[in-house]
């Protein structure tokens, strides 16, 4: 099987990896799947005050389309509000990464991420008000 | 293009030279190419002369008579034709069979298919290093158990089972003992003048021999029925029909030949290189060898990179052609069947790479394998929060995943 394109170029140069300080009120964290499963995806996302998602950190186990999808989310997330990104369907990721259907799990995996980043971030303000 | 080193022999390994050059001669209008059955003219004598030659190179790495020799088409005929020609041949006795958990799909699928048929099925759990004990399989059998199946060597993990200790059991049960032996011959000594085992099939390109070409060994003394599976002329002796592919079967011949002149060479050159890559890894952190090292063929060399996955190290390996436990691409998310049933937690079999190592493979390749490799893995546990977590101490055990 050869990899799609994109996919190989996000593997290859993964955008915005890193990690963000979960105890931060502003940072919003979702981790997602299982080892057991072979894939684990942690999104975090920094929140501005307009509610703007200024930065995006990930890291992923898994496989190249799964890196690959948890790395164009992060890009595609930043300048996005929080309910914008909250938006960000499954198939857009799978549609620009040409994922095969054995791999559209890992395009549903970056959904989930995103929305439990939204929500872990979304009660951490409530918490805080 | 330059292609990537080869390190997935246990798959299949290229004929040697040696080997595609006699087959070249035994196909064309200047070659030998007549069919073996023709008994009228020279053109059978002469096919027939040589695919009797190669039968007996073929008997002679594995000490058993020419006619003992079945000539199929792969190991995956020879387990089919061995279970289910057995397990019908003697339904009378029993509709009872054993075998293991960690057996090729060519014998899990038969067996599946003779469960369909009302038979009955044991399957038996290896111990941790992926080997069967002797006394479980005397414990399984029963009165009305008619064959036990089982592998000589595992492809994934290279176990080795104890095949003399468990004839002995199944001979004094009075129950057919049945042996995939793909993947250990050329690699072990194999004695089917002392070894109690009545039916053992091989295929030739595991071991430098042509694809799509197989034996299938069925003892004379004690004599061993079985009913045929393919139907037609009657090849065989009745127990596989079709015109004999003379190529292949001196193909075959040459690398059963090639593999007895040089076993021990063969051995060395190879059990060198295992040592070289795994020294190159075992200081690695979290890094362990699947199976037990010490027991094993040592063509083969399955590794754990633990909190990376298997799938997407293997993309990171541009210039190694490997293959590993983590089935990510087919259709199920389950990891190996084998290394779960020897104890492995599914994300440490999502971690797996099977190296396994040839006649061809050389020094300078493992070299370029270890600085790749140790590249590779580091590189992804960068990216990997499973790698944060362990460093900051945390027991994935503990942890509620989210299952998907
Ligand atoms: C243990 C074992 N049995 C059977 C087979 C099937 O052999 P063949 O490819 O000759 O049908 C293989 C190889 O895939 C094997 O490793």
């Amino acid at each position: 099987m050869a990899y799609n394109e994109k996919v190989l170029d996000h593997y290859e140069n993964p955008r915005n990896v890193g990690s963000m300080d979960k105890g931060d009120a502003t940072v919003g964290t979702g981790m997602v799947g299982a080892p057991a499963c072979g894939d684990v995806m942690r999104l975090q996302i920094q929140v501005g005050e307009s509610g703007i998602i200024e930065d995006a950190k990930f890291k992923t186990y898994g496989c190249g389309s799964a890196i690959a999808s948890s790395s164009l989310l992060t890009e595609w997330v930043k300048g996005k509000t929080i309910e914008e990104a909250a938006q960000i369907k499954n198939t857009d990721i799978a549609d620009e990464l040409a994922l095969p259907p054995v791999k559209v799990h890992c395009s549903v995996l970056a959904e989930d991420a995103i929305k439990a980043a939204v929500s872990d971030y979304k009660s951490k303000q409530g918490d805080s008000e | 293009m330059s292609r990537p080193i080869y390190m997935d022999y246990a798959a299949t390994t290229p004929a040697d030279p040696r080997v595609s050059k006699k087959m070249s001669e035994y196909l064309d209008i200047d070659g030998i190419y007549g069919n073996a059955a023709s008994r009228s003219h020279i053109y059978g004598w002469q096919a027939e002369e040589a695919i009797e030659a190669a039968r007996k190179q073929v008997a002679e790495l594995v000490n058993c008579d020419p006619r003992e020799v079945v000539l199929t088409s792969g190991a995956t005929e020879s387990d089919n034709l061995a279970i289910k020609g057995v397990a019908h041949f003697y339904e009378k006795k029993g509709k009872h069979i054993v075998t293991s958990k960690i057996e090729h799909k060519a014998v899990l699928d038969s067996c599946r298919q003779l469960e369909r048929e009302g038979y009955e099925v044991s399957y038996l759990e290896p111990d941790s290093n992926g080997v069967i004990s002797p006394d479980a399989v005397k414990a399984a059998i029963r009165d009305d158990t008619t064959l036990v199946s089982l592998m000589h060597v595992n492809n994934e993990i290279g176990a080795i089972n104890d095949i003399a200790a468990i004839g002995e059991i199944t001979r004094e049960k009075g129950v057919l003992f049945h042996v995939d032996g793909a993947q250990s011959a050329g690699k072990i000594d194999i004695d089917l003048d002392t070894l109690k085992v009545d039916l053992m099939s091989f295929s030739a390109h595991k071991m430098y021999g042509p694809k799509g070409m197989g034996v299938l060994y069925v003892q004379r003394k004690p004599r061993v029925r079985l009913e045929a599976q393919m139907h037609g002329g009657g090849h065989e002796r009745g127990m596989r029909s079709g015109t004999l592919a003379t190529h292949q079967i001196v193909g075959m011949g040459e690398a059963f030949r090639i593999a007895k002149e040089d076993f021990d060479a063969d051995h060395a050159h190879i059990s060198a290189l295992r040592k070289r890559l795994w020294d190159g890894f075992s200081d690695m952190e979290a890094v362990t060898v699947n199976g037990d090292y010490d027991h094993s063929v040592p063509g083969i060399l399955n590794i754990s990179f633990a909190y990376v996955e298997g799938e997407s190290l293997m993309m990171a390996f541009k210039n190694i052609a490997v293959s590993s436990g983590s089935a990510c691409t087919s259709a199920s998310l389950e990891p190996s069947y084998v290394l779960r049933a020897i104890g492995l937690s599914d994300e440490m079999a999502h971690s797996s790479i099977r190296f396994s190592i040839g006649r061809f493979t050389k020094e300078a390749e493992i070299d370029q394998i270890i600085a790749e490799v140790r590249y590779a893995v580091n590189k992804l546990r960068e990216i990997s929060p499973l790698w944060d977590m362990y460093k900051d101490g945390i027991d994935l055990d503990s942890v509620e995943w989210a299952a998907h």
